[in-house]
């Protein structure tokens, strides 16, 4: 039941609810449970990638310029790459905000 | 039709299993279960019936293996008895859900404690909320009947549900009745070859038993319990094909002597056939005496069971379980409700008794029409319950 999709209606479940298509756990937006998100301070940012390497989700990934960014599809706001920063350039901030 | 043998009907259950040929049968023995299993094992060691014999070591490991032999697509049967039944609990839901047209014998057995090995239906009523088509059978031959049956039913493609067939333990596990036995051919015509909706393949994978979140859950819940209301229809043509291969026409709810009687017997299971003995007599008596037999538990057949008891005044409902500070028997308050709001609602009277195989004679139940008599005509107290023959009561 990893359909994204929130309008299905009973009738369009499959027969004991199952799940036809292999491999379609990655539409499941897991980026709904966030409270807080990470924020990159590129000021401090040493593009080490330990950010990257922590993150138990592989919801972090690095651009062409060699920066790293939540993909905020996946990512939880568990706050993990903020705390192993060594450079202490991740901010976790109120999804609200 | 073929031969009609006098055999345990027990053995005779495990035949009929053989004549569905299942693919396999996971199963862990236990009393009044046993002689089903054990002479199924019996069966595929001697090489009578072509399928896979699971020893497991527990019935919670029984119903789990056949969550994965039906999930791959292969007919199975198991069988089981009160403690393995709540051992065995949590998938029994599970594959409801799943849509997994398992078949299984209930050998209707008291839940401890304390602990029993006899008969009644607590273990029935554990399980009411399942979600599977559940029936009970009354003699040797509806047990025969009702294995063919349940996979017939089960297996349709509109249906896919797990079923239960009920049958009292000892009472008829354990007696010798004489069972006529239906040709292959019959079989073959009557049971076609399963296939399964979806299946467990490596050349098209599927997800079953999948995690749900909130928003899709209660979706998931209606797409269980709207087929089960539906399988109604499968069933009543089930059983008229039934019927017309054997002549025995099974309903719903069964009837004697009822349609002129101000005062009915509810049964469920084998006291019907001793509860049909008692109206007779009554009879005989003057009294205007019926009798109504529950057979389809689930899906419960409300316009059925209406009908059958529009005429009478009286119902007195026979319970064989408990529930503890509730209302009566499970069944008696299932009944009230079924009848709450009708135009001409009868009085209701509920007994609970046989718990744990205490015999219940004609004259008990003549005891029981007494006392419900005395009930209601304001004689006595009256009560949602009463206990029936219990020392100090």
């Amino acid at each position: 039941m990893a359909k994204t999709k929130v309008d299905l209606t009973w009738q369009e479940l499959e027969i004991g609810a199952v799940v036809t298509s292999p491999g379609n756990a990655s539409e499941y937006r897991t980026g709904d449970w966030r409270s807080l998100r990470p924020v990159w301070n590129r000021d401090r940012c040493v593009k080490c990638g330990i950010c990257y390497i922590f993150c138990p989700d592989a919801a972090i990934n690095e651009t062409t310029e060699g920066w790293f960014e939540a993909d905020l599809y996946y990512c939880k706001g568990c706050g993990i790459c903020a705390h192993e920063c060594p450079t202490l350039s991740i901010k976790m901030v109120e999804e609200e905000e | 039709m073929g031969n009609r043998i006098g055999l345990e009907v027990s053995l005779s259950a495990a035949e009929a299993v053989k004549m569905a040929n299942v693919d396999c049968i996971a199963a862990y023995p236990i009393t009044p279960q046993t002689h089903i299993v054990e002479h199924l094992s019996e069966l595929v060691n001697d090489g009578h019936l072509d399928a896979e014999f699971i020893p497991v070591e527990s019935e919670h490991s029984a119903m789990s293996v056949c969550a994965g032999v039906s999930a791959a697509g292969a007919r199975v049967f198991t069988c089981t008895s009160s403690q393995g039944l709540a051992l065995m609990n949590e998938i029994v839901h599970i594959v409801a859900s799943m849509r997994l047209p398992i078949v299984t014998i209930l050998a209707n057995r008291s839940l401890s404690g304390p602990l029993s090995i006899w008969n009644d239906h607590t273990d029935v009523m554990s399980i009411r909320d399942c979600g599977w088509i559940q029936v009970f059978a009354n003699n040797g031959q509806e047990v025969f009947d009702h294995v063919l049956f349940g996979f017939k039913v089960a297996e349709n493609e509109n249906v896919m549900l797990p079923l239960m067939i009920h049958i009292d333990g000892f009472i008829l596990t354990h007696v010798i009745e004489p069972v006529e036995f239906w040709e292959k051919d019959q079989v073959e015509k009557y049971l076609p070859v399963f296939k399964p909706v979806h299946s467990l393949h490596p050349d098209k994978p599927v997800t079953m038993g999948a995690f749900g979140m909130p928003f899709i859950f209660s979706e998931a819940k209606v797409a269980q319990d709207e087929p089960l209301i539906q399988s109604k229809s499968v069933i009543t043509a089930a059983w008229k094909e039934l019927g017309d291969i054997t002549g025995r026409y099974y309903k719903p709810v069964e009837t004697y002597r009822n349609d002129d009687a101000e005062t009915l017997f509810i049964t469920q299971g084998s006291y019907g056939d001793t509860v049909s003995l008692v109206v007779d007599e009554l009879r005989e008596e003057g009294k205007s005496v019926g009798l109504v037999m529950d057979r389809l538990w689930r899906p419960f057949p409300f316009n059925e069971f209406r009908d059958a008891v529009k005429n009478a005044d009286n119902l007195i409902i026979i319970d064989r379980a408990i529930s503890y500070g509730g209302q009566g028997g499970p069944l008696a308050i299932e009944l009230r409700s079924v009848m709450y709001g009708e135009k001409n609602q009868p009085a209701i009277t509920n007994f609970i008794c046989g718990l744990a195989g205490r015999d219940m004679t004609i004259k008990d139940f003549k005891n029981i029409y007494q006392r419900a008599m005395e009930k209601v005509k304001g004689i006595t107290l009256e009560e949602d319950y009463e206990y029936y023959g219990v020392r100090g009561k």
